[in-house]
């Protein structure tokens, strides 16, 4: 083998978002020798943007809340096929994760008693979000890497994972290179923790950035690992729309949780129109009370603006399908119409909303606290991930573990908005603590030098074709890739189009194996959009089979040919792993009956 | 459709040039979103970061038309086209190549910082009390995107070198966010005065007046530290005061 730089760790932790940075104070606090690899530079990863805030039962504004009333929230909003363990767990050990944040540096906003503050978001029944104005996120990073740096892990930035190296059926490191350098790097670990978040870059209009290519899904597949729940893609009803530059950057949940309304072009506020039946005894039948539940009145009821992501996205595309949309192909979000009840509401709002003052204000030349802003729906979450197991987060793998948004389960069909932030610190928490218990109970591992080898060569092929005719660059597929998923595997699915799909990707998938760069290997962003093109081909192909499989409709999975919920279906989980003959396997797997006392919370909060 | 020009830096720490690339641009886009489009369709090779799209990261950071900017929050409206718009990386870091610059220094130098030290929590559920009112000075601080515009206008960095004896006003900041933290115990003056230099600082606001997140950096956070520094070593009737009780 070659000679490559290499960094041996006990836990390799492959992101640094917030729930990668969680593992890896974990895992050093539990004496692992640790690393962390992350694509852009430290403090950057997507954790960055969250802005409405982290949700914890800490019932500091509504004392009837408590881990019960989380845990069927949760459930609720997933339609029931969250794995009910995580989502236990969650609820139960959110309010330390967030409290535990408080002692290492961040400082939430507070209530008058000098508590955390907590706000309102869609899907939760009472005050639960934690935040700091709208930028929530950046709070939360930067006190994780200001705590982390001290802890003794060793960050690789600006590094980037092409490929996990086994020994036998066990994990044993990683193999990657460096994207200033372009040098190969060489990772043997006794246990990998993924933490690279989601997969937003498969779609034309996303609030995601270039990072979100889902590697960690498909280098978890490719070891042989399984997926779930991969049919599950959550569309944030909130984009930006115009201009065309912007379109797809996120406007965060929170301006309807302070208020804020939908209408469309005729001035309805058409949320009234369809409130599903089992939301119907939580949810304001007229404005007036919701605005009382955005104001605190706890006993009035939320407004269906605050209804789950998944039903308020079909009703925006509903609108503009219908005719009544706004001019630029969207729906008027308004919080600006507050001034009607609040004295000094333009301060109010660039007060709790500064950074959407300012994104509109700079972006949009849109003043929100004077006019409406024009949205619509946008690429957000992925529910699907790596199947884990609840208690360690430890995949099919031995000594694989994922954490995060490119780990299952605990959303199900979908994510309640602040379940991200709180998922990644309970559950980076957990992946620290059994990879590095892991590593310490297994020996050491063995690099296969044929492993490295092929990755190296594999990843070099496109320099070779760069100079060839007949060679593509990869934006343009990367390009190709996103319209077509956007257009056939979007908010609203049907099995022709999708077939479709499938067809188009192995189009692409030929098209990719030809992409060549031109240029050396010094910070190539052609050459780094050539590797990750593989990954969102893998990516896009489970989405789209296991969306195919599931004939009804289920949270975020719209299907226009079978439109409605059906019973059946929500009995399993739908599972992609690599068959035998290198192909897409698609299985169900019924789901694990969940203890009565758990039953009985749901019943109770019914 | 218009087009516009754009003058970018191409090279390396080796060398390198402006090259011109001609693009279509329409109505709102912003610089980054003109780059990414040359890097798109005419240099797939060329080197940007950027993550967010929206001001949140600070990844973006560069010099257009030689003022330190996020190329993600600066509109093509706010530019004269009839001229080529010039883009290059922030010339106070190492170049790695066309708009990338090494800026790992920033993420040593955070280390050297004293790291926050709590006090013991008021109670047992681990937590404390803190009035909105206490904290809404160090939330200013903490609004910080680390872009390091206002690590790359800085005089004692960009002409003067001082890498290894001055942190920049990123870095003062940081330790203002820390010091006037209601829980935090510890206190980072000494080093301030001996090992971060603040006294380096001549108030030229320079930072203050790129910060994207408009952080009143100088008068918030670097005044406040100098006048502690002054407090504690310089004034002549509180250092006997210390002396004659015993204190530090
Ligand atoms: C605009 C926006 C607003 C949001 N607001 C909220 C909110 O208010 N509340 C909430 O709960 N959630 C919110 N979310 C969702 C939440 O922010 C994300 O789901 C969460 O931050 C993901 O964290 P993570 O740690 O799993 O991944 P990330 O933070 O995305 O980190 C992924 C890391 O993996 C690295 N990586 C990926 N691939 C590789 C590879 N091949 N090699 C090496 N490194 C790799 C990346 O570089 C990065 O460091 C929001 C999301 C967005 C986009
Ligand atoms: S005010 Fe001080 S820190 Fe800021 S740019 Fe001027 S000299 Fe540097
Ligand atoms: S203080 Fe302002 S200019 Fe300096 S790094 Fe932070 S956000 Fe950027
Ligand atoms: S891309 Fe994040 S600040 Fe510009």
């Amino acid at each position: 083998m070659a000679e490559y730089q290499t960094h041996a760790y006990d836990v390799l932790v492959i992101g640094a978002g917030g729930s990668g940075l969680r593992t890896a104070i974990e895992a050093s606090a539990a004496g692992a020798r640790v690393g962390v690899i992350t694509k852009s530079l430290l403090g950057k990863a997507h954790t960055v943007m969250a802005e409405g805030g982290v949700a914890a039962a800490l019932g500091n504004v509504d004392e009837r809340d408590n881990w019960r009333v989380h845990f069927s929230d949760t459930m609720r909003g997933g339609q029931y096929i969250n794995n009910w363990r995580m989502a236990e767990l969650h609820a139960k050990e959110a309010p330390d994760r967030v409290r535990e944040l408080e002692a290492w540096g961040a400082v939430f906003d507070r209530t008058k008693e000098g508590r955390i503050l907590q706000r309102n978001f869609g899907g939760h029944r009472y005050p639960r979000l934690a935040h700091v104005g709208d930028r929530t996120g950046l709070e939360m990073i930067r006190t994780l890497q200001d705590h982390g740096i001290h802890q003794g892990m060793e960050v690789h930035m600006e590094c980037t994972v092409l490929t996990l190296l086994m020994d036998g059926g066990r994990v044993a490191g990683a193999f990657g290179y460096d994207r200033e350098r372009g040098h190969f790097l060489l990772f043997p670990a006794k246990a990998v923790v993924l933490a690279t978040g989601g997969i937003g870059r498969a779609y034309r209009i996303t609030s995601n950035s270039w990072e979100y290519t889902g590697d960690g899904h498909a280098l978890a597949y490719h070891a042989g690992a399984t997926l779930m729940d991969m049919e599950f893609v959550q569309f944030h009803p909130t984009g930006m729309v115009w201009p065309p530059s912007v379109q797809g950057i996120l406007v965060t949940e929170g301006v309807r949780g302070e208020g804020g309304v939908l209408r469309n072009s005729h001035g309805r506020r058409f949320m009234f129109d369809d409130i599903p039946e089992n939301y119907r005894n939580q949810t304001a039948d007229n404005p007036e009370e919701g605005w009382r539940y955005t104001q605190g009145d706890k006993n009035a009821r939320r407004p269906p603006e605050l209804l789950t992501r998944d039903h308020v996205a079909r009703c925006i595309v509903r609108e503009i399908k219908e005719g009544r949309g706004s001019p630029h192909g969207g729906v008027y979000l308004d919080i600006s119409w507050i001034k009607e009840k609040l004295p000094n509401s333009e301060e109010h709002i660039k007060r709790k909303l500064p950074s959407m003052y300012h994104q509109f204000k700079q972006l949009a030349d849109i003043d929100i606290t004077k006019e409406p802003m024009e949205i619509g729906p946008t690429t957000h979450y992925m529910m699907g991930g790596v199947r884990v197991d609840a208690e360690t987060q430890m995949s099919s793998v031995p000594g694989l573990f994922a954490a995060g948004e490119c780990a299952a389960g605990l959303h199900g069909a979908n994510r309640l908005g602040g379940n991200s932030l709180s998922d990644l610190l309970v559950f980076g928490k957990r992946a620290g603590q059994y990879a590095a218990c892991f590593a310490k109970e297994n020996g050491d591992i063995a690099v296969d030098s044929v492993q490295v080898e092929r990755a190296a060569r594999e990843a070099l092929l496109p320099f070779e074709r760069g100079q060839k005719a007949g060679a593509e660059g990869a934006y343009q597929i990367q390009h190709d890739l996103q319209s077509m998923m956007q257009d056939l595997v979007g908010i609203v699915r049907k099995e022709s189009e999708m077939k479709q799909a499938l067809e188009g990707i192995q189009k692409l998938r030929e098209r990719a194996s030809r992409a060549g760069v031109n240029g050396n290997r010094e910070f190539n962003n052609g050459w780094h959009t050539a590797m990750d093109l593989p990954n969102l081909l893998s990516v896009s192909e489970a989405i789209t089979r296991a969306a195919l499989e599931r004939e009804e409709s289920r949270g975020a999975h719209f299907r226009d040919d079978w439109p409605e919920k059906n019973p059946e279906y929500g009995k399993f989980n739908i599972l992609v792993r690599q068959g035998r003959d290198g192909g897409m396997q698609i299985t169900r797997e019924p789901l694990a009956e969940m203890p009565h006392e758990l039953k009985q919370v749901i019943e109770e909060m019914k | 459709m218009a087009t516009a020009t754009f003058r970018i830096w191409r090279g390396n720490d080796r060398g390198g040039k402006f090259q011109d690339y001609t693009t279509e641009v329409s109505e709102g886009m912003v610089v980054l979103d003109a780059v990414l489009k040359v890097q798109a369709e005419q240099a797939n090779d060329m080197a940007v970061r950027w993550n967010c799209k929206a001001g949140k990261c600070g990844s973006c950071s560069s010099e257009i038309n030689g003022n330190p900017k996020l190329m993600c929050m600066t509109r093509l409206s706010t530019l004269d086209l009839t001229q080529a718009v010039t883009v290059e990386p922030m010339r106070t870091f190492p170049l790695i190549k066309d708009l990338a610059t090494d800026v790992s220094w920033n993420f040593h130098v955070k280390k050297t910082i004293r790291k926050f030290a709590p006090r013991k929590p008021d109670f047992s559920d681990g937590s404390w009390r803190m009035g909105q009112k206490d904290v809404n000075r160090i939330q200013e601080f903490r609004k910080c995107i680390e872009c390091f515009l206002c690590q790359d206008v800085c005089h004692v960095l960009r002409e003067h070198k001082k890498f290894d004896q001055f942190i920049g006003p990123r870095f003062f900041v940081h330790t203002a966010a820390l010091e006037m933290h209601p829980l935090d115990t510890d206190t980072r003056t000494e080093d301030l005065k001996d090992k971060h230099n603040v006294g380096y600082c001549n108030i030229t606001t320079c930072c203050r007046k790129v910060c994207p997140e408009e952080i009143t950096i100088t008068e918030n956070a670097i005044i406040p530290l100098k006048e502690r520094v002054v407090d504690e070593y310089y004034d002549p009737l509180r250092k006997l005061v210390m002396k004659i009780i015993g204190a530090k």
